[in-house]
């Protein structure tokens, strides 16, 4: 082991890690202002991922260019999931929601499996094979995009909680759902907002994402574990927690894959998910547990 | 919902009438069917205890039946043990693994969400293992030598695979009906029903959530071993996969969550409905389970209480 | 029999529960009061092992009990009813008391048959088949009662057991509440319902801001100024108690 194979490696963690942010950002939002874990977002991902890949090969649209594409189409079907769907489904109970959003997996991932087969699928882009040269490593182009992409997006989401009227309508909600109601905010619009905004993060994450990776109707699954170790060791709710949480899982999931070999380098994943749910499940920077 | 009077006659019945199937059935396709609907019965089941009468959902049950599978499979194949010990083995696996799970996550004081979740990750962790290990035969797998003799539990005639898992399910659901008449029973589904008011009464919280999953456990393992030996073949993905995770719970949310009843009948209409989807779709991968998707999103959105419940539901209103 | 020495509870940083002792002689139905936000409820918590104490002690005919669980203080003889019912929603009436009953008894027919002799005691056989999520207000305070009661507790804590009772309500429950004193329980309450506390209590103890403020038979207690200064306020003690002196 030394470090011109240890540096090349964390590096290409650290891109994967942003992914990972990205998508955990998503989840932590949803999970920070509705209070539940959304099973299905591996599998909005996923198809957020086929409609990228569609696009490419369909319509010739480069995937960077297919972001305004993407993510106002995704927005739309995150709110429409959460007010046609799981709204009604709840019945104010935590464990139906659970199943509910379990449910819409199911029906997406195995749909996908239906219409488009398990072949694993990938595009090619004329700046696929292209390098960046840091000196210590090369980074691949398509994965310095989507780092870069992911710490603005993040930045983009912080404004907009933290800095924008309807960002503070969303912290009331988030905070107390009652007063907030009260105060004359809509709060059933406002949850529909919040989920539709983490599934147009997914779609943003999945244009960033296709360039370097492939798509299968399993590949959400993937993605789904991780993106939960990510937002229960960054802190449930937290934006912050998210982002350092990816990168530090996506540096250890490299880092173990150098030690440990691909596969069980994946169960470091896990077992930081399971040792942090039992010991410290407010995560590192904080949140209310379930 | 059905009184305890009423359960200790439906049950000798349901047990003689799922006995005589085969009369009716033949010894062709539909055997098989029905065979592997018992199986996933008796999975059902297991989860129905942990899930249905003790409140605690579990989205990685696969992790007790895929250990089931392969801790008997393994010591057929590498330790030349015979099947029936390894049965005895591998149930005995599960129930260690539900323990030492339990134990963990309800020491920590895990609920809800986030127990379901931290029984995934148990799942993936052994599956990823599963992959990775030599003896397990790694992700292609292992196969069980063809020996055919009741003493290998190995039937020539497929009636004697449907029987045997007859007895496994019978044994699942008569160990139900003594949980449901007794102190654990009792204490189980306060538990469920209201933690804090539970502990007042003194009952103790972990202890009786760790018995249900260690249970849970070694029922789910027998699954898994009824499995290997139908099928003489086990790898990670179907041993430890998403798809007997998902449809381990299925199955008692349709049928009724709690009853004794619901995970067999939960296990038949799905099963049923697999069968009709994959007519439509001539066996194409994929649309029977989002059908089993969209039933969940159904069953949860109209009938909460599952099919035994809204059966309870229109017998309330006849006799009102 | 119970005995609470010097016990506080820090909630981060504000002292719910200051250093507060009391004694409940065997067999007497003591009572706790004070002001809402008083720390009665935080008390009650501990004494029966829902929350551990910060400090101090608590003992039970001699032995600690404090920080024991719930389960384990219930085995020691100690039952509760909490201020917001719980009822197991889910069961029957018969089979809410039940649960109470299997912990001394393992059948589960002996457990229900039990079950029925406590609902006689409170008054509720009629409603023994009842849904608990269909009963009154009134109705789950009994079934509160009822289900401690059921496990044979040698000290019953009962908060606020009266909240949301009509006056003829509040009577029968007092005859209740006697009656189980008469039947060897001892008992310790907290309530606001003062005609109850009055009619009912041999000795009370005043909770105000955490800390206990004084202790007697009631007849004392409506003449000590603190008492009356921490309900009504500086100026009502000045003009309602005979020799008013101010607390210091």
């Amino acid at each position: 082991m030394n470090a011109s194979i240890l540096v090349p490696a964390l590096v290409n963690g650290l891109t994967t890690g942003a992914i990972y942010a990205l998508v955990a950002l998503g989840l932590t939002l949803i999970y920070g202002v509705l209070h539940i874990i959304n099973f299905a977002h591996g599998s909005v991902l996923m198809l957020a991922l086929y409609g990228v890949y569609f696009l490419n090969t369909g319509l010739g649209i480069d995937p960077y260019l297919a972001l305004p594409i993407a993510v106002p189409a995704f927005f739309i079907l995150g709110y429409v999931l959460q007010r046609g769907v799981i709204e009604h489904t709840a019945h104010g109970r935590d464990q139906n929601i659970l199943l509910v959003t379990l449910g819409l997996s199911i029906i997406m991932d195995n749909l996908a499996l239906y219409f488009w087969r398990s072949d694993t699928r990938t595009i090619d882009v004329p700046y696929g094979f292209d390098v960046i040269d840091l000196g210590v490593a090369l980074v691949p182009v398509p994965r310095a995009v989507a780092f870069g992409a992911a710490l603005a997006i993040a930045a983009a989401l912080w404004f907009l909680i933290g800095r924008t009227d309807l960002g503070r309508a969303i912290r009331a909600v988030a905070r107390e759902r009652q007063g907030a109601r009260l105060m004359g905010i809509d709060v059933e619009h406002i949850y529909g907002l919040c989920f539709g905004i983490g599934t147009a993060v997914l779609a943003a994450a999945a244009c960033l994402l296709l360039p370097s990776f492939y798509v299968t109707p399993q590949v959400g699954h993937a993605f789904v574990l991780v993106a939960f170790t990510t937002v229960v060791l960054g802190g449930m709710g937290s934006f912050t927690g998210a982002l350092a949480g990816g990168l530090i899982l996506g540096v250890v999931e490299a880092a173990g894959g150098l030690i440990l070999g691909e596969s069980l380098g994946q169960i470091g994943i896990f077992v930081i998910f399971i040792l942090v749910l039992l010991f410290r499940p407010t995560g590192l920077f904080g949140g209310k547990p379930a | 919902m059905m009184s305890d009077r009423v359960k200790l006659i439906a049950v000798p019945i349901v047990l003689a009438v799922l006995a005589a199937a085969p009369l009716a059935l033949g010894t062709g396709y539909w055997l098989g069917l029905a065979t592997t609907t018992l199986m996933f019965a008796l999975l059902a089941q297991a989860w129905n205890l942990l899930g249905g009468y003790g409140g605690q959902f579990s989205f990685g049950h696969a992790l007790f039946f895929g250990t089931g599978g392969y801790v008997t499979a393994v010591l057929q194949v590498r330790l030349g043990v015979d099947p029936w010990t390894g049965l005895v083995a591998g149930t005995a696996a599960g129930a260690a693994v539900g323990a030492f799970c339990g134990a963990l996550s309800f020491r920590y004081g895990l609920k809800g969400s986030y127990f379901a979740l931290v029984t995934l990750a148990f799942a993936e962790v052994f599956r990823i293992l599963a992959t990775s290990v030599p003896f397990t035969g790694g992700g292609a797998g292992i196969l069980i030598p063809l020996k055919v003799s009741a003493g290998n539990f190995q039937f020539a005639d497929k009636a004697g695979f449907y029987y045997a898992v007859l007895i496994l399910f019978a044994i699942s659901l008569l160990v139900t009906l003594a949980v449901e008449r007794s102190r654990f029973g009792t204490y189980l589904v306060a538990v469920r029903e209201n933690e804090a008011a539970a502990a007042a009464l003194g009952i103790n919280i972990f202890r009786v959530k760790l018995g249900a999953i260690t249970l849970s456990g070694a029922l789910a393992a027998l699954a898994g071993v009824f499995y290997t030996q139908f099928y003489l073949y086990l790898d990670p993905h179907i041993a430890y996969g998403a798809g007997i995770s998902v449809e381990a719970l299925l199955a008692p949310i349709i049928g009724g969550l709690g009853t004794l009843f619901g995970p067999l009948i939960g296990a038949i209409v799905m099963r049923v409905l697999g069968e009709l989807a994959h007519g439509w779709t001539g066996g194409a991968p994929g649309l029977s389970l989002a059908l089993f998707g969209l039933l969940l999103i159904i069953v949860l959105r109209f009938l909460p209480d599952g099919i035994v419940g809204l059966i309870a539901r229109l017998g309330r209103r006849r006799h009102a | 029999m119970l005995e609470v020495s010097n016990v506080s509870r820090r909630f981060g940083g504000l002292l719910a529960v200051d250093n507060a002792s009391l004694k409940v002689e065997q067999g007497t139905i003591a009572g706790l009061i004070g002001p809402n936000g008083a720390g009665k409820t935080t008390l009650f918590s501990m004494i029966a092992g829902a929350i551990p104490p910060s400090g101090g002690e608590i003992r039970l005919d001699g032995e600690r009990i404090d920080g024991l669980k719930s389960h384990q203080v219930c085995h020691r003889g100690i039952g509760r009813t909490f201020q917001i019912t719980q009822p197991f929603a889910g069961l029957s009436v018969r089979e809410n008391i039940a649960v109470g009953a299997h912990l001394h008894h393992r059948r589960r027919a002996d457990a229900l048959a039990a079950a029925a002799e406590v609902a006689a005691l409170v008054g509720m056989t009629a409603l023994l088949d009842r849904p608990a999520a269909a009963l009154t207000v009134a109705g789950r305070k009994r079934l509160e009662l009822a289900r401690a009661l059921a496990t044979r507790p040698r000290l019953l804590l009962l908060d606020e057991v009266m909240a949301g009772l009509n006056p003829t309500e509040i009577t029968e429950i007092i005859g209740v509440i006697r009656g189980i004193r008469d039947s060897g329980v001892t008992v310790l309450l907290t309530e606001h319902v003062m005609q109850a506390v009055m009619s009912l209590c041999e000795q009370v103890h005043v909770l105000n801001q955490g800390r206990v403020i004084a202790a007697g038979p009631p007849s004392l207690l409506v003449t000590d100024p603190k008492v009356v200064e921490a309900y009504l306020g500086r100026a009502a003690a000045g003009r309602l108690t005979p020799g008013a002196q101010h607390a210091s």
